[in-house]
């Protein structure tokens, strides 16, 4: 090997999602401009706890395939691996091994010869419970210490693996990495890490080119590329008509970030204070000064979801002027019936089952935050009920179909009727989840709490 | 123009924006235009703890504030007041926590 001799490592990142879509030209470009290495994130937390809770995707099968297809021909084409992190959005075993069966489809029907590793980031709760008391699991504000029952009420615990498993993978001479759920930056930084590059500028580089296009002058026009070397790094759309500018790519240490200057990652701490962005020309930019802190003990962050209950939901509208107008004094009526309703026909209290009774149009999103004032023109009134069984919170909703259809404000001496967006009103949605895990473990290996499975031979019919 | 003085930093800003920063933190950004009006906004009689926490019914002591005159932003982040996903939470992504920051007027 000669990686230690290597100048520099060229990372493309077509897109900061795989399934939100690319052009095939991005690629082409990067390979052209020499890319080494092609690295995708897969998943996010973004969307909530219930991807994690069910081990599903939020993206569409055919979306993850059209992007696959691209980059396992250009794989295959350049000579060059694919690192996919986060598959299945939130990495769970099942999301590995769902990228994994649309890889395998492709490169059958592409008659492409690449091996692929699986790299399985789920965690058992048993597992977790002995490392907790052993006093090697702690919180990350701002949640409070961890306790064995809350492991144990998880649907799914993923590990968020740094760049070591990928690298393993990487070197026992994996094409194309599956990984499951891995830092934004680990996907992108692995492969220049294994090459010697260092880890200030790899590290930094790597948080730059996560979200693709997010970094350039205009994010929807296709993707980037980061060469990255001794001294720092050099970043670049791949769309001659865009640009990166010094604010473009320091403003993207802002996003998604509680701090921009520093990020933690498994084997330490991203340092940015001291970097500096100076354009090359009109659309690169050179990034120098990035520092990469080795922490003392090495940790793996946890992410874990569990059922809260089932969930129905309901929805109506209001148009009526007087009705809006007092619209404060009609939820609260609805609240106050629809209590003693559930009460007289089901027997149950709050918090037996919850309800939720959103004002659309008037201040259902910010609620009391809101700073402004004054009756809506129109209201959608969703009524979201959480029970501990899908038949429980229907009931309730079922319950509150009536006053969805005929409440009216406690002025009024008849009854309104209001205008339901469907019939039946109703919509189970199912198991709802949360997040219950914002906690690391420490471990002696980086790469102890995850599997790597590669296969024997290059997939090929 | 002395009507610029009604200005709200919405208006006056390049952007305003939030956004989750992981599921158990929210982060907002004022994108200001020039130096001039980045120094309003980063001033600490104006935009300081204690303000944030009043907008958004928070303990000041969870109110990090970054400001960042190279990029003419500050930048606000907080521990999210409701879990997300939850029955509760009504922006998923904490995508529009923003407008009440926004709403402010500078003195």
């Amino acid at each position: 090997m000669t990686e230690a001799q290597r100048e520099s490592v060229r990372v493309l990142t077509p897109v900061g999602m795989l399934g939100a879509g690319f052009p095939r030209e991005t690629v082409d470009r990067g390979i052209a401009l020499g890319a080494d290495v092609i690295a995708v994130d897969g998943g996010s937390t973004d969307s909530g706890p219930y991807y994690l809770g069910s081990g599903t995707a939020k993206t569409a099968a055919a979306a993850v395939a059209g992007d696959l297809r691209i980059l396992l021909r250009a794989s295959a084409s350049a000579g060059i691996p694919v690192v996919i992190g986060s598959c299945g959005t939130s990495g769970t075993d099942s999301g590995v091994d769902w990228v994994a069966g649309i890889a395998e489809t492709i490169l059958r029907e592409e008659g492409l010869t690449l091996r692929i590793a699986r790299i399985y980031s789920e965690q058992r709760a048993e597992t977790l419970k002995e490392r907790l008391n052993e006093g090697r699991v702690h919180p990350l504000p701002p949640l409070g210490d961890l306790d064995a029952a809350t492991l144990d009420s998880c649907s799914h615990i993923v590990g968020m693996m740094g760049h070591e498993p990928i690298v393993a993978a990487l070197r026992a001479g994996a094409d194309v990495v599956l990984a499951g759920r891995a830092t934004d930056t680990a996907v992108a930084a692995a492969y220049p890490l294994m090459l010697g590059m260092p880890a200030g500028p790899t590290w930094h580089a790597s948080k730059i080119v996560e979200c693709g296009g997010q970094c350039t002058t205009n994010p929807r026009a296709g993707g980037v590329l980061a060469t990255i070397d001794h001294d720092g790094f050099t970043i670049e759309p791949l769309d001659p008509a865009n640009a990166c500018t010094p604010t473009s790519v320091a403003a993207h240490m802002l996003y998604e970030t509680v701090d921009p200057f520093r990020m933690r990652e498994p084997a330490g701490t991203l340092d940015v204070s001291d970097a500096v962005y100076t354009a090359l020309d009109e659309r690169r930019v050179r990034v120098e000064g990035s520092r990469f802190e080795l922490a003392d003990q090495h940790t793996i962050k946890l992410e874990g979801a569990r059922v809260t209950g089932y969930e129905t939901m309901s929805f109506t509208a209001i148009r009526d002027p007087h009705i809006l107008s007092k619209i404060e004094e009609w939820a609260a009526l609805m609240h106050r019936i629809l209590r003693a309703r559930v009460r007289q026909t089901l027997g149950l209290e709050p918090p037996q089952y919850a309800v939720d009774l959103r004002l659309y149009g008037y201040n259902a999103v910010l609620e009391d935050l809101d700073p402004a004032t004054g009756p809506p023109r129109e209201v959608g009134a969703m009524l979201l009920v959480n029970a501990p069984d899908q038949a429980t919170a229907t009931a309730v909703a079922k319950i509150a179909n009536p006053l969805m259809l005929h409440l009216p404000t406690p002025d009024m001496a008849y009854l309104p009727s209001l205008a339901f967006a469907t019939s039946p009103a109703e919509i189970e949605r199912g198991p709802a989840y949360e997040f219950v895990l914002n906690h690391v473990v420490d471990v002696d290996e980086p790469s102890e709490l995850f599997r790597v499975e590669i296969a024997e031979e290059a997939s090929r019919d | 123009m002395t009507d610029d003085r009604k200005l709200t930093l919405g208006e006056l800003a390049l952007e305003v924006r939030s956004k989750n920063a992981g599921p158990f933190w929210i982060t907002m950004e004022l994108f200001m235009r020039s130096a001039e009006d980045y120094a309003i906004v980063a001033d600490e009689e104006f935009v300081n703890e204690e303000v944030v926490a009043r907008l958004y019914a928070l303990d000041p002591a969870d109110v990090l504030i970054f400001r960042i005159p190279a990029l003419n932003v500050v930048k606000i982040s907080f521990p999210r007041p409701v879990a997300q996903g939850g029955l509760r939470d009504r922006d998923i992504h904490a995508g529009q926590h923003h407008v009440p920051l926004a709403a402010l007027v500078p003195p």
